[in-house]
């Protein structure tokens, strides 16, 4: 700590950080545009300037740049001082010139960092008297809307975009006043994390296209606190609604978890709420019906009256709730996961391998700032995005931490890059084929999943000799696993990462065994496994049955009956299977949102609420239980999963299902069905807290719709809605001061309309939230004296003749259920192809596009050929997920014909 | 395509590089010597040939005045317009060039002949006014000598 | 007079070739250098000799030397570059030098480079000196047939390659770390200091950015010493300086003459003073980014200090000379068009700024001036000074815009209230 005075007052403040950062900290006002907490400094808008005196009796000073001026012990400076103002004003004057002064027809009003910095310096009239500069501006793909001319050129887009996130097509053109940012020609940006320049951006440069179809004001959206549905990272959201619609999704500050950033798929997946597919209506026997709820409800049990062979199938999209109100239902021994065998095996392993430890399961935010990472199997840009972001960042530790002889402070963002040029910490990565992380990578591996579990067993060898060896491996392959284990060895932070993508229990356990290697002698390790969905971590506490055994059941008898919950079994089975057992089902219940394949023939469909719609619990991937709440309010006959099994459950007479009233009741009951997990942890304050007896407001207070909102029907203000699950309001009244960081609805404080406001809730700049981080999280695991090792290794790859392996492939926008729903994204999804490297298309005879046959076991499908020459030879891709796609479960042998 | 010459140039460049980045302009000179200008195609045909984003590439080859990404003329007529020559007689000159070749700055003549622009000083300004034409100086221009000069490359 | 960086040069005859600059005493620095000397001496001698940076600050060129990390722990790869941008307007002594006398820029680079141990050296060269370049080209070919460059040069175990990169353009590529980034092939924007080049420069390693003519006097100093060197000079600051001077005088041209000589000296005796019917009225000493001086600053003698006594900088000590019949006003409307559209658009101030001060003075030269203009311009003058951009273009920028408002304000005046510019007819 050190001692700094501003304006004649002493404040203590951390060393090693820079003055702005520390005037922001202390909570005080500074107006700033190129700088950005989780971007560092350059100094390029000038608009950070204060004064600082040499001592006490120095009563000129000098003008600096707060935010490239570290703290010093003793240094004085002034905010308030006339020249600084005065400079802080024309700073904006400038940015002025040919700024357009379009408020009131832009989106970013309201929120605009521009707005606010202007009202904050007090630049009111602009002398510039001259013709502006104005630019044209581009197709930017579904995303994002371009507005050249509000551009302040602070730089923060393509650092941002290039800088931080790895991006090539979003840079800086031209030069002096003509500055432009923009790609070469217009175009789909290509960044998987191009939605956050809507957040990076001061201005309305670049703003949410798909906000924009439903033009509002920004202080008239109300919003809840979400988590993410889109994998299974959990990042935190804040979901925006207006007219009872979800119009928008924002990123949620939450230094563990996402940090200030998030991916496209989870900004924009958010329109599957509103399309047309949605489930609005109870549907019995294909017939929509207009029931409310109690007879939607009544209808249903009696489907289930005379019945005992009911069997429910849960899922690992729906919440905690959700899941457990089905397993309470239809009882332990007929509940099934909505998992397939391999998926719980694969799922579960991972659960018993966190808990076990010795490596402890990672944040996001422990992955940033790790030092060595390898990864088994994960292709992240597609099965966990916001990883690959992290992991960007992670190979910048190594070399940062290795500069600090020469003192280049960590946040003199544009010296460190020139400092470090193209250098890179270490990151190995070993998949079937090419991903976007590859030029990151010092070195990549491609090999079959088997074969990439040898090589992690192999690094557990060289890391840890009483691991078991691997026989036959390729002296090349070797070295490269001594190498990789040097390099873990020598980090202080290593991170393993794996997941659930490859299907392969091999992969999953040798990654276990680097990882324990890596503990060792005091050593420390981190360990990462990425899951399919949102709550796949929450369906692996809950347990259940594999979902063959419910065909099964189905097929011998046992079960005549089924409830499935929020899913579509095509994405878990094979196709002619599920088929079989859909048919054979005598009933079918489906409790959901969207109409799938699974639901069509269904007796009943009852109308879930939609994440955005109502509360719940989700379990990420590293373990952390975390709240999302409802953001709007839906026909009436919209509600959760849970409530509606409740409502069954109650025409059943099924006593526990009286007692879940609100979600507290069955969020307590949930936790205290888990082993080994405290019940007593509080997720989020509950329905009844209240701050000086009043709740938590989801609208702002600069909220103007509530009279006019309603005009077309009536000028009276309606009674806003009742929420029983929370301590939110659905109206702007309500406790306005700070509130606990899992109910902040959006961020906002006295003259920081903007996001930037987050840094208000902090407890330090880019630090903890004040009241700590919110989420829970689970798996601890302490240290284990001596772990012991997976075993199993498997054989090395060995290609079959006239055969070709197939492994899935995936992608960002198309390989997830529920965004590829969404209008945006749905542009940006591909069509369904096979994948083979050039020499086996050239041995089977096909070439690029040409119709295939893939026939693996039972199933088949005509795919066109798309080459991707990555793969190595032998292997064959599948793309998981993508519309007209069927499931295989992969890795598997399988045939190509023409 | 970057035809076998070009590629030669830039290979040439890359053999002393200690980045790929570095021969970017380098390379954006060999186009125009060879092209006179980089078009969008040429720009993507490079940033294939140094494999880098033709939008990494766009970004500093627009920065610098002297690649031209619109389509010049034969002979490139950069007429300094800084203070020296400015002093001794700029607007003479350039009303003078002007009329000659009946174009405005920023134009070409209709037989694709003469790009006319202007360029900040030219470091020549004791012989001021001064103009270059393909990499070659002029000073002390009068009316007359524009004329000869103008003439003898028509 | 001696004229240690003129000596050789005769536009009749030509550049010498690297045996007549050899006969004529050249390469002698160069090999005193290498063979008696180590690099900690090599950096004293310059040190000592008072050599400041030519390239118009003025910086202490041993001083700047002394950053340089060295001995066994530094870097191994360091690198010299000789700033030969030369687009100051207003400024052509380095090309002067360098088409006079390539081997001098040469020898001065290899001792440079040897001081500081640096294993590639750079000439960062406009595009417009296409002679300097073939001129250069040769003589650096020359100097490797010789055995001056490469490897184990002179026996001595000291490695050196000279590469010549030919910018695409762009006032900023002469700022040292807007150069240094255009020799990385990016965008020339600055870079922030600290960490200075010294320490994190081209491609982050170690590296020196000298302008030509600095480096042309180190062969000098070497072969003959710190104190003949500071002999040279009629001042404190060492040696000979190029100077220069354009504009409406007798006969405009640069000459090598002792660091000190007075302005009016250079105006009246050796550009030959006012042309005829001429008259004198204000000069920038330096390049476009000095402030002006006028009539009674004549006799100030042109070195560093002096010229900062009179509120000017001495810059790259070429003139540009201001006559009666030019009006300021339309001047330093060149003046910051050329500034403002040499900004590279990273800082606000200098982005948004220098525009909005060429269209006031645009205006006020057309007669649509107002006298609040007048005010916004002096606001610009100081919100664009030294600290408050990025890099120094800014500053430097509205050096002759404060300096004319100072001196030739009843002229600023006289446009807006007469609606016209006095010297349009
Ligand atoms: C905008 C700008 C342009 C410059 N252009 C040149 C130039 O063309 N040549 C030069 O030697 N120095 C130029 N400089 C100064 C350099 O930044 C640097 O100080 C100089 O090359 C150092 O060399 P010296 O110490 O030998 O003078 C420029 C500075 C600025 C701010
Ligand atoms: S003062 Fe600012 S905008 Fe101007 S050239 Fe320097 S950094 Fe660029
Ligand atoms: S925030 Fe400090 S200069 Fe931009």
């Amino acid at each position: 700590m050190v001692t700094i005075y501003i304006d004649d007052k002493s404040y203590e403040v951390e060393k090693g950080q820079n003055l702005l950062q520390a005037v922001l900290s202390l909570g005080l006002n500074l107006p700033y545009f190129c700088w950005h907490p989780a971007l560092g400094s350059v100094g390029a808008c000038r608009q950070c300037a204060v004064i600082q005196y040499r001592d006490e009796d120095d009563k000129e000073g000098n003008l600096i740049m707060a935010c490239m001026q570290p703290v010093q012990d003793g240094m004085r400076i002034s905010i308030e001082a006339a020249a600084a103002r005065k400079f802080r004003a024309s700073i904006i004057e400038w940015l002025m010139v040919n700024h357009p002064h379009d408020c009131p027809v832009c989106d970013e009003g309201g929120e605009c960092h521009l707005q606010d910095m202007t009202v904050m310096t007090g630049h009111n009239y602009r002398k510039f008297r001259f013709k502006k500069r104005t630019h044209r501006n581009q197709y930017l793909g579904p995303f994002i809307n371009h507005e050249m001319n509000r551009c302040i050129a602070c730089y923060r887009c393509v650092r941002f975009y290039r800088d931080y996130a790895g991006g090539k097509d979003l840079q800086d053109m031209a030069s002096h006043d003509y500055v432009y940012f923009g790609r070469s020609e217009e175009g789909i940006l290509q960044s998987e994390f191009s939605g956050n320049l809507v957040e990076v951006c001061p201005t309305g440069v670049f703003t949410d296209k798909t906000l924009k179809k439903h033009y509002t004001r920004k202080w008239d959206l109300q919003s809840a606190p979400s988590v993410c549905h889109h994998c299974s990272l959990g990042c935190n959201t804040l979901v925006g609604e207006r007219y009872n619609k979800a119009v928008r999704i924002l990123n949620r500050y939450n230094r563990r978890v996402n940090g200030y950033f998030m991916c496209d798929r989870g900004r924009f997946g958010y329109e599957f709420t509103n399309s047309n597919k949605r489930i609005r209506k109870p549907i019995f026997e294909g017939k929509v019906e207009d029931f409310d709820r109690d007879s939607a409800a009544a209808k249903t049990s009696e489907l289930l009256k005379d019945r005992s062979k009911v069997i429910g199938i849960g899922s690992p999209r729906a919440s905690l709730e959700a899941n457990f109100a089905l397993k309470s239902m239809v009882g332990e021994h007929n509940f099934y996961s909505g998992l397939s065998a391999r998926e719980n095996k694969l799922a579960r392993k991972i659960l018993s391998i966190l808990r076990n430890g010795p490596a402890r399961p990672a944040s996001l935010h422990d992955v940033e700032t790790a030092d060595a990472v390898f990864v088994l199997g994960e292709d992240l840009t597609n099965t966990a995005p916001m990883l690959d972001l992290a992991v960007k960042q992670a190979i910048r530790n190594k070399p940062i931490d290795d500069i600090q002889q020469i003192h280049i402070d960590r946040w003199n963002d544009a010296a460190i890059r020139e400092y470090l040029q193209d250098e890179k910490g270490p990151f190995y990565l070993a998949t079937p084929s090419w991903t976007k992380l590859d030029e990151f990578a010092a070195k990549t591996y491609r090999a079959a999943p088997d074969d990439i579990a040898r090589l992690g067993y192999a690094v557990a060898h060289a890391l840890d000799e009483s691991s078991p060896a691997v026989e036959g491996l390729p002296d090349e392959i070797k070295t490269m696993a001594e190498e990789i284990a040097g390099a873990l060895k020598n980090a202080r932070q290593p991170v393993l990462i794996s997941g659930m993508s490859m299907r392969s229990e091999a992969v999953i356990e040798a990654a276990a065994n680097v990882a324990r290697a890596l503990c060792r002698d005091d050593r420390k390790a981190d360990i990462v496994y990425t899951l399919p969905e949102c709550n796949s971590m929450g369906t692996a506490f809950l347990g259940g049955y594999d979902l063959e055994k419910a065909f099964e059941d189905v097929e011998n008898g046992t079960a005549d009956t089924v409830i499935i919950l929020e899913s579509d079994l095509y994405r878990h089975a094979d196709k002619t299977q599920v088929d079989k057992f859909l048919e054979k089902c005598a009933n079918l219940i489906v409790v959901d949102y969207l109409k799938n394949r699974t639901s069509e023939g269904a007796s009943a469909i009852l109308p879930a609420a939609a994440f955005a719609e109502g509360d719940g619990t989700l379990i990420n991937n590293e373990g952390r239980v975390q709240r999302f709440f409802q953001a709007l309010n839906p026909d009436p006959i919209l509600q959760e999963s849970w409530r509606w099994i409740r409502d069954i459950m109650i025409k059943l007479d099924d006593k526990k299902a009286e007692k879940w009233k609100a979600l507290d009741d069955i969020s307590d009951a949930v936790l205290n069905s888990l082993e080994g997990i405290n019940p007593k942890i509080e997720i989020a304050p509950s329905a009844n807290f209240r701050i000086n007896e009043q709740k938590i407001p989801r609208a702002p207070m600069r909220y103007s719709g509530r009279t006019a909102m309603y005009a077309d029907k009536s000028v009276h203000e309606p009674k806003p809605p009742d929420d029983p699950d929370s301590p939110l309001s659905f109206s702007m009244e309500g406790f306005a001061g700070p509130r606990p960081s899992s109910l902040i609805s959006f961020f906002w404080a006295p003259g920081w309309n903007s996001v930037q406001s987050v840094a208000r809730y902090q407890q330090e700049v880019a630090g903890e939230l004040k009241g700590g981080d919110p989420g829970v999280r689970l798996i601890e695991p302490g240290d284990h004296a001596k772990p012991e090792y997976f075993k199993t290794i498997p054989d090395a790859f060995k290609p079959r003749q006239d055969e070709f392996y197939f492994v899935p492939l995936y992608h960002i926008f198309g390989s997830e259920e529920l965004s590829n729903e969404a209008e945006a994204v749905s542009e940006l999804v591909p069509d369904a192809y096979l994948a083979l490297n050039k020499r086996s298309a050239e041995k089977t005879g096909v070439s690029s596009r040409d119709k295939v046959k893939v026939s693996i076991k039972d199933g088949q499908i005509s795919l066109p050929v798309k080459i991707m020459n990555s793969l190595p030879d032998n292997i064959a891709g599948i793309p998981v997920g993508l519309p007209g796609m069927n499931y295989f479960e992969l890795p598997a042998f399988g045939k190509i014909a023409k | 395509m970057l035809s076998e010459e070009e590629k030669k140039e830039i290979d040439q460049e890359l053999s002393h590089s200690p980045t790929r980045q570095a021969v970017v302009i380098e390379a954006l000179k060999i186009i125009q010597r060879h092209r006179r200008w980089v078009s969008d195609d040429s720009l993507k045909d490079l940033a294939e040939y140094l494999e880098m984003s033709l939008d990494a590439l766009d970004s500093v080859a627009t920065f610098y005045s002297l690649i031209f990404r619109r389509e010049v003329g034969e002979h490139v007529i950069l007429i300094c317009d800084s203070v020296s020559c400015w002093i001794m007689g700029y607007d003479t000159v350039l009303d003078h060039l002007k009329k000659k070749l009946g174009i405005d700055l920023g134009e070409t003549t209709a037989d694709g002949k003469f790009t006319l622009l202007t360029i900040p000083c030219l470091g020549v300004c004791e012989r001021a006014p001064a103009m270059i034409i393909d990499r070659e100086t002029y000073g002390d221009l009068t009316p007359e000598r524009i004329d000869e000069i103008i003439d003898k490359l028509k | 007079m001696e004229k240690p960086l003129t000596k050789n040069i005769d536009p009749e005859r030509g550049p010498l070739d690297i045996r007549g600059y050899e006969r004529a005493g050249g390469y002698a620095g160069f090999k005193k250098a290498l063979r008696e000397m180590s690099p900690q001496k090599v950096q004293e001698e310059v040190t000592d000799a008072n050599l400041r940076g030519r390239g118009g600050a003025g910086f202490g060129t041993g001083m700047k030397w002394s950053f340089v990390p060295m001995g066994d722990e530094a870097p191994r790869t360091k690198y010299l570059i000789a700033n030969a941008d030369e687009m100051e307007p207003g400024t052509f002594k380095d090309r002067i030098l360098m088409e006079g006398d390539p081997h001098l820029l040469i020898e001065g680079m290899i001792i440079s480079s040897y001081a500081i141990q640096a294993r590639a050296a750079y000439i960062f060269l406009r595009w417009a000196y296409k002679r300097s370049e073939e001129l250069l080209r040769k003589a650096i070919a020359e100097a490797y047939e010789a055995g001056y460059l490469g490897k184990n040069i002179l026996g001595s175990g000291y490695d050196l390659e000279m590469y010549i990169h030919v910018s695409a353009g762009r006032y900023m590529c002469g700022e040292e770390t807007g150069l240094l980034n255009a020799l990385e092939g990016k965008r020339a924007t600055p870079r922030a200091k600290p960490p200075f080049p010294q320490t994190s420069g081209l491609w982050g390693k170690p590296s020196i950015v000298q302008n030509v003519e600095t480096l042309c006097n180190v062969p000098g100093i070497i072969v003959n010493g710190a104190d003949w060197y500071k002999k040279l000079s009629k001042t404190g600051d060492g040696g000979t300086k190029i100077y220069g001077v354009s504009g409406r005088v007798k006969r405009p041209g640069a000459w090598e003459l002792p660091m000190g000589t007075t302005v009016r000296e250079i105006l009246e005796e050796h550009a030959g003073g006012m042309r005829d019917g001429y008259k004198f009225k204000g000069l920038l000493p330096g390049g476009a980014s000095t402030d002006f001086l006028v009539e009674e600053h004549l006799d100030t003698p042109m070195d560093f200090g002096s010229i900062m006594k009179v509120g000017s900088r001495m810059g790259t000590g070429t003139m540009i000379i201001l006559d009666d019949k030019t009006c300021p006003v339309a001047m330093l409307v060149n003046l910051e068009k050329f500034f403002a559209q040499e900004s590279c658009g990273w800082c606000t101030p200098c982005r948004d700024g220098l525009p909005w001060t060429h269209k006031m003075l645009m205006a006020i030269e057309n007669g649509e001036g107002r006298m609040e203009d007048l005010e916004q311009l002096e606001l610009h003058c100081n919100f664009l000074g030294p600290g408050r951009t990025f890099c120094a273009l800014a500053p430097g920028a509205v050096e002759p815009l404060q300096s004319a408002l100072k001196y030739f304000r009843d002229d600023f005046e006289k446009h807006i209230k007469d609606k016209q510019c006095p010297w349009r007819k």
